[in-house]
């Protein structure tokens, strides 16, 4: 047996031990997902680009704290708090779990019911998620996540819910997995910001049902150390729309999967995603979107910038299955490469069964506009200053998905935030 | 105001020699205008006086007020009071011409040590000045130049101007694609700048724009080098006879 099959089976045995309630059954067939699969290695295909091992070795690699003071994301925002310390629910620092037309309770008390709304969920959307491509970091998580929250939304949910991770053990390990689910007509914005651990394995389920809306926007900080994978699951129902956007700053290694299923007429799919990296970075998008009925539409825009050895991966693709007629797909990764040591590796996979659809896909890599650094020099515009502002322009046309305008420019005055701080070392 | 001593320059990236001592002096509150054949270095002498990449200087010196501008980046040059107006302006896709303008003109006070302009006193002076350039509310929104027809990108190119109140301002063939209306309008910007603080060198190859601002002096530049230097009448003799006699003299 290899070492790492044999960390493998230890990881495995000791998860067998973790169920109880109506959890078990999701737990017990999660790890035997797991089992059949095997954790991921960088041989795998799925990998190519990003090497699993820290990501799946039973030791957690140490992350320093980031002790910087920056002005947390969303701060300005009325919303509703639920703080997470290293991957343990904080009580004392959430809000109380209470909002009109939203039920919100904490995975770990829920898990001990002999019933829960949350069981044809919790672990379904993943395991529906890992064909035809394996995605087992997201099985080990519903198979052993000790917390996480499980959010109903019965109407008009009047503000954002807000998941705060915080990070103060230099070698915790968060698995958080949480399940939303959004009845007809519902709506609800929920926001994920901090670091969560020096490793994080997140798992959120969404069900979006018939004409429902669904909006996440993400921050995932400028701590530079922190280890994450996070996986998003959702299923849209008839006319509903999902819209995900994620920012990153930084981060050793990230990799945010995304797998939606258009399975309702007419809804509206949209993932995208900001990110800057600096030196020691690593990030990876990865997302997968099947259309499986008629007139839907989705949206892929991933923009990087990258410098000092910094690498970003995306991949991405659009399965269109048959009879999933007026699909509209679009997808679109670019990256701006500050110097020549930096690094962009894409993917972009069209799969397409049905005779009437458009689906456009495109990728680029590109340097920053020297003729348009020079005429904002001649301006006046130092060179620093001149540079940030081409790239926020560059990055924009991501920014632009989030709707929400408070958070949108919440994200674009943070954004400016880091990049000056960036430029000054 | 502006000082250039037998200035040589050559291109960074090939042994070519572009600029082969160039001397001219403009006085504070003078228009002087360049004219000559396509090649002979007009808008490379535009280009090095601003600071852009690519060129070395090989030879002698240009001063702004007597200070050295060519060891300066070219964010400082523009902030000691020197402006190129760009025969091709950049097109800048994602930067509102708004924020663009703003961000210019309060880095320029921030390196002159002035305190920036509010939001508020900031828009209240680029309306004033956008409406003589007949500079609608759509152009300044837009992203800087994207869109912007020729003469839209020219008339972008003197708001900044009138925004930044340069000392010594550049102007590289600024009548190049602009029909006789919108070169009316440049022009008619150009000249409400004029004062006795303020100098201009007018880079053209036509001696139509030089009907609307009116030179003090006019130099004649061929293979690097200025070969005459004369009154407005100078412009009058090569739009009459082309610049073959001109040339043939200094064979």
């Amino acid at each position: 047996m290899s070492a790492d099959a044999a960390q493998t089976e230890n990881r495995l045995d000791a998860l067998a031990t973790l169920a109880t309630g109506w959890s078990a059954e999701a737990r017990a067939n999660a790890l035997a997902r797991l089992r059949e699969m095997g954790l991921p290695t960088k041989r795998d295909e799925y990998w190519k680009y990003t090497d699993p091992t820290t990501l799946a070795s039973e030791a957690v690699t140490e992350a320093a704290l980031y002790t910087e003071q920056d002005t947390p994301l969303f701060d300005d925002i009325d919303r509703l708090k639920i703080v997470f310390v290293d991957g343990v629910f904080d009580a004392a620092a959430s809000d109380d779990l209470s909002l009109e037309h939203v039920e919100i309770m904490r995975l770990s008390e829920a898990a001990a019911a002999d019933i829960h709304w949350a069981k044809p969920l919790y672990g379904v959307l993943e395991a529906n998620g890992q064909t035809p491509v394996a995605r087992p970091l997201a099985a080990l998580n519903t198979a052993m996540a000790e917390d996480g929250i499980l959010i109903r939304v019965t109407g008009k949910a009047s503000k954002p819910v807000s998941l705060i991770y915080k990070h103060l053990a230099t070698t915790s390990e968060a698995i958080l997995h949480h399940v939303v689910k959004l009845d007809e007509g519902a709506e609800l914005t929920l926001t994920e910001s901090g670091p969560a651990a020096a490793r994080f394995n997140k798992v959120l389920e969404v069900d979006v049902a018939d004409g429902a809306a669904f909006h996440h926007v993400r921050g995932q900080g400028r701590d530079h150390e922190r280890r994450a994978v996070t996986h998003t699951f959702a299923r849209l129902g008839k006319e509903s729309v999902f819209k995900s956007f994620t920012m990153t700053a930084n981060g050793v290694l990230t990799r945010n999967e995304c797998v939606i299923e258009l399975n309702g007429d007419d809804a509206h799919a949209t993932v995208a995603g900001a990110a800057v990296g600096d030196g020691v970075f690593h990030h990876d998008d990865t997302v997968f979107i099947t259309h499986d009925a008629l007139n839907c539409e989705s949206r892929q825009v991933f923009k990087k910038v990258l410098r000092n050895g910094a690498v970003g991966v995306f991949q991405g693709k659009i399965l269109v299955k048959e009879g999933a007629q007026k699909t509209d797909g679009y997808q679109i990764s670019q990256s701006l490469l500050l110097d020549e040591d930096s690094q962009f590796l894409a993917k972009p996979e069209l799969e397409i069964y049905a005779d009437d659809v458009a689906c456009s896909h495109g990728s680029t890599s590109g340097a920053i506009d020297e003729e348009a650094l020079f005429y904002l020099q001649s301006r006046g515009v130092p060179k620093d200053q001149a540079q940030d502002l081409l790239v926020l322009a560059f990055l924009g046309e991501a920014l632009d998905e989030v709707e929400d305008e408070t958070l949108s420019d919440s994200l674009r005055a943070q954004l400016e935030n880091w990049l000056s701080k960036r430029s000054h070392g | 105001m502006l000082d250039i001593k037998n200035l040589a320059v050559s291109l960074e990236e090939e042994e070519k020699q572009i600029l082969k001592g160039v001397d001219l002096k403009i006085g504070a509150g003078e228009v002087h205008a360049i004219m000559g054949p396509n090649g002979s270095g007009k808008s490379t002498l535009s280009y090095v006086l601003s600071g852009k990449d690519g060129y070395e200087v090989t030879g002698g010196s240009a001063e702004l007020e007597g200070e050295d501008i060519l060891e300066m980046e070219p964010e400082e040059r523009a902030a000691a009071g020197l402006f190129l107006a760009f025969q091709y302006p950049v097109e800048i896709p994602g930067v509102g011409n708004m924020t663009f303008l703003r961000t210019a003109v309060n880095a320029q006070r921030k390196a002159r040590g002035e305190d920036e302009l509010s939001a508020g006193d900031f828009l209240k002076v680029v309306r004033a000045k956008a409406k003589d350039l007949k500079i609608d509310a759509d152009m300044l929104k837009r992203p800087v130049n994207v869109g912007f027809s020729g003469g839209e990108k020219k008339r972008n190119e003197i708001l900044q101007m009138a925004m930044l109140e340069p000392k010594m301002c550049i102007l590289d063939e600024t009548d190049s694609g602009l029909d006789v209306d919108a070169m009316k309008l440049v022009s008619h910007g150009v000249n409400a700048l004029r004062d006795e603080g303020r100098s201009f060198l007018v880079i053209t190859h036509y001696q139509r724009l030089l009907d609307h601002i009116k030179p003090d002096v006019v130099h004649i530049m061929a293979d690097g080098k200025i070969i005459k230097t004369g009154g407005p009448e100078l412009a009058l003799e090569v739009e009459n006879n082309g610049y073959a006699d001109l040339l043939a003299e200094v064979a």
